[in-house]
């Protein structure tokens, strides 16, 4: 294995190693999913007709807030130990930090979604028209959007003043086009009509971002 | 270059009143709108002046990026928060000039929301800015403002998407215009890209006179004999 593929390996080991033993975020951050997921149902209780057209702006708004409280903490251990000094002198390449924490961070996310998912078809009595396996595909490409700005941005307010309310203000609005790709893909799959615009949307979007963000990490790591 | 400046200022007043006559006066009565619509005159060209000075935005985080030069920065800088008021007129015109001609306040139609995703993301550049405490900000914001030019064109596809599928009511209109208007809109547009070009300079200026007094501080701090800092 090559050397950069390898420090990500190891990097992202590490970090959900370090995750599985503490369980720090994890435990806040599963209720916290669960508690929006209640909050959004009280909130908004339609029928089982409308709530085919809604759902998939409800539940993409709650991953988008469990995914920002998720986001928030990602550097946190790292900051609290040195750990980015230490990687900034070593000859690791910045990218292999940054992918290895994109993909810790989507697999935290996508087990936060895993578990609000069953809820929200619960409560909103869903059932999709459309192939449900499409709707698999846009919950991982959309997750991918959030999580690679996601960690990018957090990695940039690292050293501002109110960092945890930095990382929404520069997360959303940039996400927007994601953001209604993914809601209309969704609401499209579950009424049974063709999201392909939608998913060429995300797809490109997914492309751009990541590259972008694998091409400025370097920069935004050593400015921090 | 600095005696450019009143004369500049001079040129730009006179070229304000021109248009601003020429936008209330001037210009024929629309047929269908009536006098309301010469907010038009206002609308417009604060919109294209506002993706000029968003463009020169990119350009110089770029620059910034490549070459690392002070001046880019304070452009990218300079041209942003300018950039963000001209948008702010547009998104504040935009519903003054809907609401009595088409009885709404606000559509989700394609100029007007991919204007407030352009304004979200600049005013969250500027929170970067404003917020961000190291001293490497200019390599951060420029880093975002990439990022922000970069999203623009997902912007307008999505949204001219979501709108192909879920027609609205279109505020501005297109089809053709009379030649008459078209020239008091290209006059305002001249005006106000002046006047934007003349705050910008004016702010350019102010900022390097600030980060000039900045450095003299902490050079001040940095010589001054220890047990003696004010």
């Amino acid at each position: 294995m090559s050397a950069p593929a390898g420090i990500t390996r190891v990097t992202l080991l590490k970090d959900l190693r370090l995750e599985w033993r503490s369980k720090d975020a994890s435990n806040s951050m599963l209720f916290f999913s669960l508690l929006v997921v209640v909050v959004f149902s009280f909130s908004f209780d339609p029928s089982a007709e409308e709530s085919r057209q809604i759902a998939g702006g409800l539940i993409w708004v709650a991953f988008l807030f469990a995914a920002v409280v998720a986001l928030n903490q990602t550097w946190a251990r790292e900051i609290r130990n040195q750990v980015l000094d230490a990687y900034r002198v070593s000859p690791a390449p910045a990218n292999s930090l940054f992918l290895a924490k994109v993909v810790g961070n989507f697999i935290f996310v996508s087990v936060l979604e895993a578990l609000m998912t069953p809820l929200f078809i619960a409560f909103y009595r869903l059932r999709s028209i459309g192939p449900a396996w499409q709707l698999l595909v846009v919950a991982v490409l959309g997750t991918w959007a959030l999580v690679v700005n996601g960690t990018f941005f957090a990695a940039m307010s690292l050293r501002t003043r109110s960092r945890e309310i930095m990382l929404p203000l520069l997360l959303f609005p940039i996400s927007l086009p994601a953001i209604l790709a993914m809601v209309q893909a969704t609401t499209a799959i579950l009424n049974g009509e063709g999201a392909r615009f939608w998913m060429t949307l995300l797809v490109t979007y997914d492309l751009v971002f990541t590259t972008v963000c694998l091409l400025l990490f370097e920069t935004v790591l050593h400015a921090e | 270059m600095k005696r450019l400046f009143p004369i500049l200022g001079v040129v730009t007043a006179a070229l304000l009143v021109y248009a601003l006559y020429m936008a209330l006066i001037g210009a024929p009565t629309e047929q269908t709108m009536g006098n309301v619509q010469r907010i038009f005159y206002y609308h417009v060209p604060s919109a294209w002046t506002a993706f000029v000075l968003f463009f020169v935005n990119f350009g110089a985080s770029l620059v910034y990026l490549v070459k690392r030069k002070a001046a880019a920065d304070m452009v990218a800088l300079v041209s942003a928060e300018v950039g963000v008021v001209f948008c702010t007129v547009v998104l504040v015109t935009g519903p003054i000039w809907a609401r009595p001609v088409w009885g709404i306040w606000w559509t989700w139609d394609m100029r007007l929301t991919s204007t407030l995703v352009l304004w979200l993301i600049y005013v969250s550049y500027l929170f970067l800015r404003r917020f961000s405490s190291s001293g490497e900000t200019p390599t951060l914001a420029a880093a975002l403002a990439v990022l922000g030019a970069l999203c623009v064109p997902f912007v307008y596809f999505s949204i001219w998407f979501f709108r192909t599928q879920h027609p609205q009511p279109v505020m501005g209109g297109g089809g053709s215009i009379d030649p008459r208007m078209l020239h008091v809109l290209l006059i305002n547009w001249l005006a106000f890209s002046c006047f934007a070009f003349l705050v910008c300079w004016s702010r350019y200026r102010l900022e390097k006179l600030q980060r000039e007094v900045d450095q003299a501080h902490a050079l001040e701090s940095l010589m001054a004999p220890r047990g003696s800092v004010r």
